[in-house]
């Protein structure tokens, strides 16, 4: 059953450029699905327009009602890049603002929070300004932010783009080990080849200009995935020659 | 500021006034329009301890704060809506860009013919300076607010209350705060002016009164009065901005 499925989408900006150029893709429902490309390819685009902060030109998108079981949840949760955490709200307060239109009673919400704020491992800075947390912390909360409404389908542009390498594979890590038990649907915006195939399912190739699907490489590494371990693997050599050479 | 700076921050008005004395002991400057800072100070006590300072301070003050709540927060939601709604801008701009230049002290008389004689004029030209000010800075605080924010509030589907007063409203409080700080400005000089007619009462009153008696000590003294109360208020201003924009404090 796909979560998601794009028909025909094309995104014209009014200036005239073309951004996106019939871009046809189906994600199953709990897949993992990455996109990497040539910057200026429309990968964040694409990204937008599935999220509903954009509209496309032309096609269209479905989503599969996977809300209908969890009826007072959001349909969708978005991680950006970075600096997405108001500065005027505390670590927990921007949590929790992710369920301002649910309409959840407050202690519910706090427990959720809470939870996990705990998850991340940033219980103790429930009460901090985001201006006093590192670039990983503050994109530990924004994942925590995401996941704490529980939606079926999760959005991430680009997240872990701003940080340096060392705290990026720690966050992939710790992404892997939050997805592995929850498998929701995640489109995950990438620049990082090594980082698309660590995480996902199927790593989605666009190229440009105008941005096209080019290639979709099923990436058949076990689960659950050490993003360290797995540069061992031998095929995961072989994914980044492959994937390198559909971008030349 | 470090200490160094401190110190020259406290030295600069005492040596203005030390210079001032010596300029007029020397006959440098003329005594009869510039009196010496001690003669201002007899005057300032003399003002002080007969309690006319501190009735005329008060009288002040309540117009300056009624006049500052009247006007500036219908300009702070003005310019909450003309920053966020590119119609209500389309609308307000071209007013605000229209009424904005007229001098507010040339709108006196009308606001004496419309309001009498009572508080309400001096509240209204207090409110009238304070409303623009507020409603031009508080569009450019919303307008140069990160689009990554509002982004994440389509994203989870915000409120519109809640986008309003925990997006927008915090998001735009630097430049209100700007806005405030400009206000304290324009809206001691409308409430000064406005006390020059039609009162018996107020900083304004005193200034007036003292031209009329030919007592240029008492008019200095009235002026310094006028400058302790901006200062104290722009000093308080900056005490609440600390407790107001805490994610700020650090920068």
């Amino acid at each position: 059953m796909a979560a998601i499925s794009v028909e025909h989408l094309s995104k014209q900006y009014p200036t005239g450029t073309l951004a996106l150029s019939d871009i046809n893709l189906t994600i199953a429902d709990g897949e993992f699905v990455a996109i990497v490309g040539p910057s200026g390819c429309g990968k964040s685009t694409l990204l937008r327009i599935m999220a509903g902060l954009d509209t496309a030109t032309d096609g269209q998108i479905a989503f599969t009602d996977a809300g209908a079981d969890a009826p007072s949840g959001l349909p969708s949760a978005v991680v950006f890049q970075e600096q997405s955490l108001f500065p005027w709200m505390r670590v927990d307060a921007n949590v929790a603002f992710a369920f301002d239109s649910l309409g959840l009673p407050k202690d519910v919400v706090a427990r959720r929070v809470a939870e996990q704020l705990d998850i991340v491992g940033l219980t103790k800075f429930a009460r901090a300004y985001p201006h006093e947390l590192s670039g990983g912390m503050k994109q530990r909360v924004a994942v925590a932010r995401a996941f704490a409404v529980d939606p079926p389908v999760l959005f991430m542009d680009e997240p872990f783009g701003a940080l340096d390498e060392q705290t990026r594979v720690g966050l992939a890590g710790e992404l892997m080990r939050l997805w592995e038990r929850t498998r929701k649907t995640v489109v995950f915006i990438t620049h990082g080849i090594e980082e698309a195939i660590t995480l996902a399912d199927r790593v989605v190739v666009l190229s440009t200009p105008p941005g096209s699907l080019k290639a979709i490489v099923r990436i058949d590494l076990p689960r659950p995935r050490d993003p360290v371990a797995i540069r061992g693997d031998a095929r995961f050599g072989a994914y980044v020659v492959q994937i390198w050479e559909l971008l030349r | 500021m470090t200490r160094g700076e401190r110190a020259v921050a406290i030295a600069a008005p005492i040596s203005i006034v030390v210079a001032w004395q010596v300029a007029v002991s020397t006959r440098l400057l003329n005594p009869g329009l510039f009196p010496p800072p001690s003669a201002i100070a007899a005057s300032f006590w003399a003002y002080a301890t007969s309690g006319e300072l501190a009735t005329n301070t008060v009288w002040t003050l309540s117009r300056l704060v009624v006049g500052t709540l009247v006007g500036g927060i219908p300009g702070t939601l003005a310019g909450l809506a003309m920053g966020m709604n590119r119609w209500v801008r389309a609308y307000g701009t071209p007013v605000i860009a229209l009424l904005y230049p007229i001098p507010k002290i040339a709108i006196l008389p009308l606001l004496y013919f419309i309001f009498g004689t009572g508080e309400w004029a001096k509240y209204a030209a207090v409110a009238i300076g304070v409303f623009f000010l507020m409603a031009i800075n508080t569009e450019a605080g919303v307008r140069q607010i990160d689009p990554i924010y509002v982004d994440v509030a389509r994203a989870y589907r915000i409120r519109p209350t809640s986008f309003y007063f925990r997006v927008l409203l915090p998001g735009a409080l630097p430049n209100i705060y700007a806005g405030m700080k400009l206000s304290i400005g324009i809206a001691i000089v409308l409430a000064v002016a406005a006390e020059f007619q039609l009162t018996r009462v107020g900083l304004g009153f005193a200034i007036f009164n003292a031209q009329q008696l030919l007592d240029v000590d008492r008019l200095y003294a009235a002026l310094v009065a006028v400058s302790l109360l901006g200062f104290g208020l722009t000093y308080a201003l900056d005490l609440t901005e600390r407790f107001a924009i805490p994610w700020r404090r650090r920068r």
